[in-house]
């Protein structure tokens, strides 16, 4: 069983006119892994602990299913939640900790049994069940986490920023293992990270936010090609974009010696946005711009170079064969359709 | 991740040489503080040690002057007499009674109202604790007279409930599991709650087992201070049949005669519970006394 949630225009504040979350609205399907990411502060735990029943909304809808849970206390929401420190109970065994939530809704004794041994099986903690968390390592406290919420079969998986306590091969071994757990038990899933790795590789959609409010929504792929801000364009991708500032005048954009035929674009002030992995040795054609080498940072297949491009401190990843040096001066170009401009003042995207 | 062996050398080996010993001083085999502590510990231990010198002496001893610290022959017997002298078995078991219940009363009744204190918001919420807190300003003998005439409305004067009800929870234990509920992390209730648990079950089943070092703090200074509460008893029972011990041990001191030895005999044995309550108790004592302040 699974089910879709809804937002429409919910606002949270805390003190009267400061919205930690402001008229957010998104649609999540049955069975889809949404995530919502942005920066610290941006409300997207609010946003989660509204779903959850934790927080209750200033104002607007929060829809489980096709039924309205503003009102609904979060034990009666039928939702599951992975909390970023785990709170596992640290007096009760992994097996106790896993029975919790059944035994609170009272399920037969021996369904009890057989759920908590099939999500012990399925996670790998069959070993583990009579120690306590204290025991355990941070990797098997996340999976007994994940176990507790698995085991109550909910219709909603919230997960609050849940492999940021591991370290960094942990982290990426268990967000591996979550992909492919949701997608042998596609269980409508809403997850919160400010990690964009995290968000570009595990969701279906994307919800990027930022000072409470939705920036953009869409699936991974549509929200690192497309972005609809400079936020945006910044915050997905790594190394970010690289945001140059620059002027259009009759069609024509121009950033330092960056100069991009591009019609359409209303004259004034415009920032330029170009990916670091766009940009590669200039070819005919090409609109092009020079890049003054300070750093040279070889990763094997490609080298991440930082230096200064039209006055700007930027970065670019380019083929290893390219050998390139510090402290010389390398002419790149880039592809004009993967060139964004956005607009200086509000900073949203011009196509 | 860190423990993996760079290049097969263990990491330990990558250590460098411990800092050279500092040149060995001669050194007292205990801190200096202890000087100053031990003559404190001196003097707290003398009415101890003298109690225990004049329950062993004869009558004629006991009344010496200057006493006698340290009497020659030990009169056993003296806790037999007194033993027999008074019901002292009746007023233990009182005592007993009146301990129990009021720690139990305690543990229960702070803990609930510490809970509402520590996790519920509610409107005044944070008035009404400083409120409470205040209460703990108050002087007992200030509040003996309104606490009677209470009781006495009740129609509990001279009765077991007359001497418990008054005593069932008190400020100091709401405030002391206040701070420590405070303390605990609230993503483990946020758990529960999803998981279904009631307010009350989160209560029992996951702040409580987590508080034992708090509880058991409030349970033995909650013990501590019924079975050595003399005054309130003293006011509000008037009759042997609910008196406890310490009520007991005045009837040693007769209008007519004084026998301290006789005195200092029954109240060794009043002091023994304590004695074992605290020999067994201690460590959570110590622990939680340090917990009891603010945050760790």
């Amino acid at each position: 069983m699974s089910a879709s949630v809804m937002l429409q225009e919910v606002t949270k504040e805390y003190e009267p006119g400061k919205a930690a979350v402001d008229r957010l609205s998104l649609e999540i399907a049955d069975g889809e892994f949404m995530i919502l990411v942005g920066p610290s502060g941006c409300g997207k735990t609010t946003a989660l602990r509204m779903i959850a029943g934790l927080e209750k909304p200033t104002s607007g809808t929060v829809r489980i299913g096709d039924r309205v849970v503003n009102e609904v206390s979060p034990r009666d929401r039928d939702i599951a939640m992975v909390f970023q420190n785990y709170a596992l109970y640290p007096h009760m065994t992994v097996h106790k900790n896993l029975a919790y939530g059944l035994r609170q809704r009272r399920t037969p004794k021996d369904e009890v049994q057989k759920r908590v041994t099939e999500v012990a099986e399925l996670l790998g903690l069959d070993e583990l069940l009579k120690r306590k968390p204290g025991q355990l390592s941070g990797g098997q406290r996340q999976r007994v986490a994940m176990g507790r919420a698995l085991v109550r079969d909910p219709e909603v998986f919230l997960l609050d920023e849940p492999l940021s306590n591991l370290d960094a091969k942990l982290r990426a071994e268990m967000r591996t293992e979550l992909k492919r757990l949701h997608q042998n038990l596609p269980v409508t899933t809403i997850y919160v990270t400010h990690d964009q790795v995290e968000a570009m590789t595990l969701g279906d959609h994307i919800a990027v936010m930022r000072d409470g409010r939705l920036q953009q929504f869409g699936a991974p792929q549509e929200v690192y090609d497309r972005p609809a801000n400079v936020f945006v364009a910044g915050f997905i991708g790594s190394p970010p974009m690289n945001i140059l500032s620059g002027v259009a005048r009759g069609g024509r954009v121009s950033a330092g010696d960056f100069v991009l035929e591009r019609p359409g674009v209303p004259d004034g002030d415009v920032m330029v946005g170009l990916r670091p992995q766009a940009l590669r040795p200039a070819s005919d054609g090409m609109p092009v711009l020079d890049f003054r080498i300070d750093v040279v940072e070889p990763l094997g297949d490609e080298v991440v170079l930082h230096g200064t491009a039209a006055a700007t401190t930027a970065v670019a990843c380019v083929d290893a064969r390219v050998r390139p040096s510090a402290g010389s001066v390398l002419r790149l170009g880039i592809d004009p359709a993967d060139v964004h401009v956005f607009d200086a003042a509000s900073g949203s995207a011009i196509r | 991740m860190t423990t993996e062996p760079l290049l097969g050398v263990p990491p330990q080996q990558f250590r460098l040489d411990p800092p050279p010993e500092e040149p060995r001083r001669r050194r007292l085999p205990f801190s200096p503080w202890h000087l100053a502590l031990m003559p404190i510990a001196a003097v707290m231990l003398l009415p101890l040690v003298w109690m225990v010198a004049v329950s062993l002496e004869t009558d004629a001893q006991s009344h010496a002057f200057p006493p006698l610290l340290f009497p020659k022959s030990f009169q056993f017997e003296n806790y037999k007499t007194a033993f027999n002298a008074v019901p002292f078995a009746h007023f233990f078991l009182n005592s007993l009674l009146y301990s129990l219940t009021t720690v139990a009363g305690n543990l229960l009744f702070c803990s609930l109202a510490a809970y509402a204190f520590a996790r519920m918001r509610f409107r005044g919420s944070n008035i009404l604790f400083v409120v409470f807190l205040a209460t703990l300003m108050v002087p007992f003998q200030v509040l003996i007279i309104p606490t009677f005439l209470i009781v006495k409305h009740l129609g509990m004067v001279d009765s077991v409930g007359g001497l418990i009800v008054p005593n069932l929870c008190n400020a100091f234990g709401i405030f002391l599991l206040r701070q420590f509920f405070r303390t605990l992390p609230i993503e483990l209730e946020e758990a529960a709650r999803i998981d279904g648990t009631s307010r009350l079950g989160i209560l029992f089943k996951i702040v409580l087992p987590l508080s034992l070092p708090a509880l058991a703090t409030l349970g033995i200074i909650q013990f501590m201070w019924s079975w050595n509460d003399f005054l309130w008893p003293l006011i509000i029972i008037n009759s042997d049949t609910h008196a406890p011990l310490q009520l007991g041990l005045s009837m040693f001191q007769g209008a007519h005669a004084q026998h301290w030895n006789l005195l200092m005999a029954a109240t060794v044995m009043s002091q023994l519970p304590m004695l074992i309550v605290f020999l067994f108790a201690q460590r959570w004592f110590v622990q939680s006394l340090a917990f009891s302040g603010m945050k760790q």
